[in-house]
């Protein structure tokens, strides 16, 4: 008995016992975790061992945080060995450049034309913000007593006045999908983007109540629409 | 630099100290190793965890800081000394203190052995990391925790303590 023991002792370990340790200290891939979890299932002498080195698990860790931590002489000597070094200002400005050149050239041309078309939506739609703004801010030459200047334009000129609507893409809408939702709903942006909410108005026309809840109805459940809220 | 440093330097403080058995020692490395990061943070090339990186420089020093001190070499006979050193472990066994005595057990491997028990227990490295930082092969590094496995349970053995492997 004692002999085959000793020759059991003797056998090169299995994959799976060499794997044990880092089974207790859970850093196994899944793969493996998985495949030592059914090894001690089915080992009794497996799991005598897999107990042993749970507790040297247990002990190592209990001995390396017994060992305290260091005093403030390192700290202090770590940062005044920093303030001795040379600025390095140049070197970093060359290595920033340097990485953001080598994000660029890792990109392949099929998503360089990507991003710069999504670029080039993206100034569009700036664009268009600004310019809503500008007008909207712009003096009404046919101002009344009678009429705010915060008022919209298109509200003075009648009260018959397109729908509008306060809305809120979703997060993970691209400019792409909100420049066709726009294209589709022949909405523009007349202000935005406050709290993350943008005022649009749909077409030139006026509808009538029905027309205009079937408008919101119909825009609030578009995927990239999280909220759709009707706005004088 | 000081966020780095607060979150990392008592692991390395403690890895290095295990390392170089002594504080002084341990505290002039954290301040090399930091340094040497502050220096060369551009070749950091993020393929790895930070604290792998930080650990695998703190190894380097301290190894360095032992070739330095060599009035304390710590092979495997001036491990075996400090094992011989200590009767204390039986006189716990005898208190059934068996888990002090593990800890003196666990202090009393060798350098190598010491070094990859801490990595894989208390710094949770997995095989790979822990390959990178002590710049063995994977399966040199199963392989040699199984070894300190058993060293460590001839330690307890001769000091009275009966586990059931091997």
């Amino acid at each position: 008995m004692m002999a085959t023991s000793k020759k059991i002792l003797e056998q090169e370990p299995s994959d799976v016992e060499l794997l044990l340790p880092w089974h207790a200290a859970g850093t196994l891939n899944a793969r493996d975790a998985r495949r030592v979890d059914e090894a001690l299932s089915r080992d009794p002498e497996l799991a005598k061992q897999y107990a042993a080195i749970q507790e040297e698990y247990a002990g190592t860790i209990h001995l390396n945080e017994s060992l305290g931590a260091p005093s403030a002489r390192a700290m202090q000597k770590l940062f005044a060995a920093i303030d001795g070094e040379p600025a390095r200002h140049g070197s970093l400005t060359l290595s920033l450049s340097t990485r953001i050149a080598g994000f660029f050239a890792s990109l392949s041309p099929r998503t360089l034309a990507w991003s710069a078309s999504l670029g080039a939506l993206a100034l569009l739609l700036q664009a268009g913000l600004i310019g809503a703004v500008l007008v909207k801010n712009q003096p009404a030459s046919f101002q009344t007593a009678s009429l705010s200047m915060n008022e919209p334009v298109t509200r003075a000129i009648g009260p018959e006045a397109p729908p509008r609507a306060l809305v809120r893409f979703a997060p993970e809408a691209r400019v792409a999908e909100i420049t066709t939702l726009l294209d589709l709903y022949q909405a523009s942006i007349v202000d935005g983007a406050k709290g993350g909410l943008f005022r649009l108005q749909f077409g030139n026309k006026a509808m009538t109540k029905d027309e205009a809840a079937a408008l919101m109805g119909k825009l609030q459940n578009e995927k990239i629409v999280s909220l759709a809220v009707a706005t004088p | 630099m000081q966020v780095l440093y607060g979150r990392h330097h008592v692991r390395v403080f403690r890895f290095g100290l295990r390392l170089v058995r002594d504080e002084q020692i341990a505290e002039d490395l954290i301040s090399e190793v930091f340094l040497d990061v502050w220096r060369q943070a551009g070749k950091f090339e993020g393929r790895s965890a930070v604290s792998t990186w930080l650990l695998a420089i703190t190894r380097f020093k301290a190894l360095s800081a032992l070739r330095r001190r060599k009035d304390v070499e710590l092979d495997d006979e001036a491990a075996n000394a400090i094992e011989d050193k200590s009767d204390d472990p039986e006189v716990a066994v005898q208190k059934k203190d068996t888990s002090e005595v593990l800890r003196r057990c666990l202090t009393a491997l060798s350098p190598d052995h010491r070094e990859i028990v801490d990595l894989v227990y208390y710094h949770e490295k997995s095989v790979e990391e822990v390959a990178e930082i002590v710049g063995i092969p994977e399966n040199t590094v199963k392989t040699r925790l199984f070894y300190a496995r058993k060293k460590l349970a001839e330690l307890l053995k001769a000091a009275g303590v009966e586990r059931g492997w091997p």
